[in-house]
């Protein structure tokens, strides 16, 4: 990869996740979000959060593969079920992954 | 959202310290995604001071993860740009929620909406559908050191494995904590059931990114009354 398409690639990131980031606080101003609309937002963080575990545990580009990595985010969440710190939970998913690819 | 209390419980608003306190561990666990971005992209030949300013303008590791990679295996700028666009396709959605809980004209607010990352914004929601501003910007501070540093270690560490070391495991773990503190009720629970389904059924014919946009549309639900 060249420098200059690496230093585009950069700059382009940058301005494509301001706007991103800036166009809904844009558009609502201080307009309180009607009822229904309320009710979407507290439901955004329950589907956005569990699409982005499963992608990150399953997915491997467009494929579905189950791997080291899947069993430490199984363990992960048994340790989040029996109320574990999140450091403990994070390490722990790093630390069976590591191992199960160390034995394998 | 388990420990650190619910707004909405009689308490006024949390404060910028609440989030630094609060987003200590997630900037904990950010910075070992960090350190393995910066490994990662260095490993794929990506220069270090680029890796370093990227994590320092961009501050979003999926998108981040996804152009260096796209970089790497032999894809142009517009792929690169356009599968990190994607990536954080989700903050737009996330952006209309949070807009009318910031401050000022419009510009202000699109300004004060770049401090959102996936932890600040989950945990600064009040369960109203209010945001406390506060300790949104706490929570994202103590995210964007741990971001900039942890990048930096990984790019000057020599001979770290990414893979080795089991941290592309760090992701999951670090959303599932996220979402274990937003499965207080059952409608919650089937929202969250019925984004992964949806997901999972377009990753392997969807671009990177897309999948988790269109799961979003799970929250739809919450168009009828519970």
């Amino acid at each position: 990869m060249s420098g200059s398409t690496v230093w585009a690639v950069v700059v382009l990131c940058a301005l494509t996740t301001v706007v991103t980031k800036g166009v809904g606080p844009a558009a609502t101003g201080s307009r309180e979000l009607p009822a229904p609309v309320v009710r979407v937002v507290v439901l955004l963080a329950s589907a956005l959060l569990s699409a982005l575990v499963v992608t990150n545990a399953l997915a491997d580009g467009d494929r579905l593969a189950v791997g080291a990595d899947t069993a430490g985010a199984l363990v992960a969440a048994l340790l989040l079920w029996r109320r574990a710190h999140v450091i403990v939970v994070v390490l722990a998913a790093a630390g069976v992954t590591a191992l199960l690819r160390a034995l394998t | 959202m388990t420990t650190d209390g619910q707004a909405g419980d009689g308490r006024g608003p949390r404060t910028f310290r609440d989030g630094v306190r609060a987003g200590l561990p997630y900037a904990g666990a950010s910075g070992v995604l960090a350190l393995s971005f910066g490994v990662v992209a260095t490993d794929l030949g990506f220069p270090q001071v680029a890796a370093i300013v990227m994590s320092a303008v961009v501050f979003a590791g999926s998108a981040q993860f996804a152009a260096v990679g796209i970089l790497a295996a032999g894809g142009g700028l517009g792929a690169a740009v356009g599968a990190a666009a994607l990536m954080n396709s989700r903050f737009v959605p996330m952006g209309f929620a949070l807009g009318p809980s910031l401050r000022g004209s419009r510009a202000r607010r699109a300004l004060e909406g770049q401090v959102v990352v996936d932890s600040s914004w989950a945990m600064a929601a009040r369960g109203d559908g209010r945001f406390d501003r506060s300790y949104l910007f706490g929570h994202t501070a103590i995210q964007y050191v741990a971001w900039v540093v942890g990048t930096t270690l990984g790019v000057v560490t020599p001979n770290l494995d990414a893979q080795a070391l089991g941290l592309d495991a760090v992701f999951p773990a670090f959303f599932l904590t996220l979402l274990a503190g937003e499965l207080r009720d059952r409608r919650r629970v089937g929202v969250a059931g019925a984004g992964a389904l949806i997901a999972l059924a377009l990753v392997p014919i969807a671009p990177p990114g897309v999948p988790v946009l269109v799961a979003s549309s799970a929250a739809l639900i919450g168009l009828r009354r519970s």
